[in-house]
């Protein structure tokens, strides 16, 4: 692979152009406030320059269809190439979602509604909501608006796991609402005792990911949606960690009354690198006549998403979505259990689809992570969740053969024992990639966000 | 081995306070900043604000993580050190000289629930 890091203004050559266009017949007549005062700086290259250029930037990169990415609580699973096909399909991509007499997308909505109500246990959901926190926020909303429709203005509390997501309590302290947080028990779920004295009738509800970060399932869910129902709070689901559970266990059984989804997540559209994502928000029936009007003059979401998303599901089928959440399952414990005896286990016990090793003794997880690149693979979520002061947190997914998995585990074994004989070759690496360590500190302190003109 | 200067108090959530009169100076200790690493954002309360013991009192962000900065006693902002707000990583060179605001305390009985040296050493030992 030929090193390639060049900006498209480098190739700049003044007068350089990938095509002409005719000039206007007669002068634009801008009003003068709207006019530039100056040229816009923007690069002036031949075709071939920008092609080349785009594809050569192309090849640095590292994503699904190139490697293993093992990345905790984000479900990198492989995108099945179907899902493009289908989304490119000429009725649907030369239609407008809201275009009169779009009928195809109208059958997409409705049909897709009723796969995920039955996959989840939900009632109806928006597909507004164009990623995860989008989706969190608006069902936070919802929640706010229940508690409102029925004249009750005193919730202004939500209860968050101290396990959660960072996108929980921003959410919430978006939405209005002064959160609280529940902290987890020695065995990493949350304490049903310590719940208890934070319940009352100022509070709105309680967001849990279940399983939760730490890839464990919250065994006490049943206790825990009776406490936060007796007092008049709805639960909400972070879906985050959906893949777990899918084909088995539905949220909507658990006492959940409102969650969302992250379709480039769970349902294998394309992740990362700006997607585009889709978060979903389904909610029980008491919530149905609050959910944002979906047909008229509404948006649609990210429609070429959730048509990739439902092609998904389409090519599945009922059984092997049933599958797919035990074999996730599967994935994450045999890594574990191949690799306990050399990484710190902090909770030993059988996981969900992710686990959180507490590092390696002697050792810092950014090291381990950066050497996990010389080998060629992306590495895991490293310091999350915060209970972990050396939190490496691996989901491998459903998609990755026992082959790869198996690669996996030499290599991890092979960094444990390089830190030993070699932790030189840990504190310098990577060594194979393009650029070695930038200097996160400096990138923050002094960003530079653009091209600057010499 | 983190360094604790003697004479100082200390919180459990690893701020030190040193006693001016009624007026607490407030900065994070060196437990705290090798924790966080290198420190690239403080966020400041405002002069004049109110804030509560075990309050929020602003946020240090570094390059691994974000954490809240809670205030060991109760009372007014009276003035924040716009240096490290310029310049954090003046935190990370030294913690003790680099302090980030100043209280002015409403109830200076709070100062004897605050941790000797000694009782903080003992705390982040474990």
């Amino acid at each position: 692979m030929k090193y390639y890091d060049k900006l498209i203004f480098e190739l700049s050559k003044e007068g350089r152009s990938a095509c002409t266009l005719p000039l206007p017949d007669r002068k634009l007549e801008l009003p003068e406030t709207l006019r530039r005062s100056s040229k816009a700086v923007l690069p002036q290259v031949s075709e071939a320059d920008v092609v080349r250029h785009y594809t050569n930037l192309s090849q640095m990169n590292f994503g699904v269809d190139t490697g293993f990415y093992p990345l905790g609580s984000c479900t990198m699973k492989y995108n099945p190439k179907i899902n493009e096909e289908v989304a490119s399909l000429p009725g649907f991509r030369d239609v407008h979602p809201l275009q009169p007499g779009a009928k195809g997308y109208e059958q997409l909505y409705e049909e897709m509604d009723k796969a995920l109500a039955s996959i989840t246990g939900m009632a109806h959901f928006t597909f507004l909501p164009c990623a995860g926190a989008h989706g969190e926020l608006t069902g936070l909303m919802l929640m706010r608006s229940y508690h409102e429709s029925r004249g009750d203005f005193k919730r202004k509390r939500i209860i968050v796991p101290d396990s959660a997501h960072g996108t929980n309590p921003a959410s919430a302290a978006l939405c209005g609402l002064e959160v609280v947080v529940v902290k987890s028990g020695e065995n990493g779920l949350v304490d049903v005792e310590s719940l208890k004295p934070l319940l009352g009738d100022d509070l709105a509800g309680i967001m849990l990911t279940n399983p939760n970060t730490l890839g464990l399932f919250e065994r006490d869910i049943k206790a825990i949606a009776e406490l936060v129902h007796s007092c008049g709070g709805l639960l909400y689901y972070d879906g985050a960690n959906m893949n777990a559970l899918m084909g088995v266990v539905r949220p909507g059984d658990m006492g959940f009354d409102i969650l969302h989804l992250n379709l480039h997540k769970t349902f294998s559209t394309p992740h990362g690198g700006g997607g585009p994502g889709s978060g979903p928000v389904g909610v029980c029936n008491k919530l149905v006549s609050l959910l944002p009007t979906v047909r008229t003059s509404a948006f649609h979401g990210n429609a070429g998403v959730i048509l990739k998303a439902y092609a998904y599901i389409l090519m599945l089928g009922k059984e092997n979505i049933a599958k797919l959440g035990k074999l996730a399952c599967l994935n994450a414990n045999y890594i574990k259990e191949e690799l306990k005896d050399c990484y710190k286990l902090p909770i030993d016990t059988v996981c969900k689809h992710e686990f959180v090793f507490d590092g390696l003794e002697g050792a810092n997880t950014l090291d381990v992570a950066k050497r996990l690149l010389d080998y060629g693979y992306h590495a895991p979520t490293i310091y999350f969740p915060l209970l972990f002061h050396q939190a490496i947190m691996i989901e491998p997914t459903e998609t990755e053969s026992k082959e790869t998995l198996d690669d996996f585990i030499a290599v991890m074994r092979k960094i444990a024992c390089e830190a030993k004989e070699n932790p030189e070759l840990l504190h310098s690496a990577p060594h194979n990639t393009p650029v070695s360590r930038p200097d996160e500190t400096l990138a923050a302190r002094q960003p530079v966000l653009k091209w600057q003109s010499q | 081995m983190s360094k604790i200067v003697e004479g100082l108090l200390y919180s459990e959530s690893h701020e030190w306070v040193k006693v001016d009169g009624q007026v607490a100076i407030i900065g994070v200790s060196d437990f705290a900043q090798s924790e966080l690493g290198d420190i690239t954002y403080v966020d400041m309360p405002a002069v004049g604000d109110e804030v509560e013991r075990e309050g929020e009192l602003g946020a240090l962000e570094s390059v691994k993580t974000a954490a809240d900065l809670y205030s060991p006693v109760s009372g007014v902002i009276v003035a924040c050190n716009t240096a490290v707000e310029d310049d954090p990583s003046l935190i990370n060179a030294d913690p003790y000289s680099n302090w980030i605001v100043k209280v002015e305390m409403s109830d200076s009985t709070e100062l004897d629930s605050l941790l000797s040296a000694a009782a903080y050493a003992a705390s982040i030992e474990k």
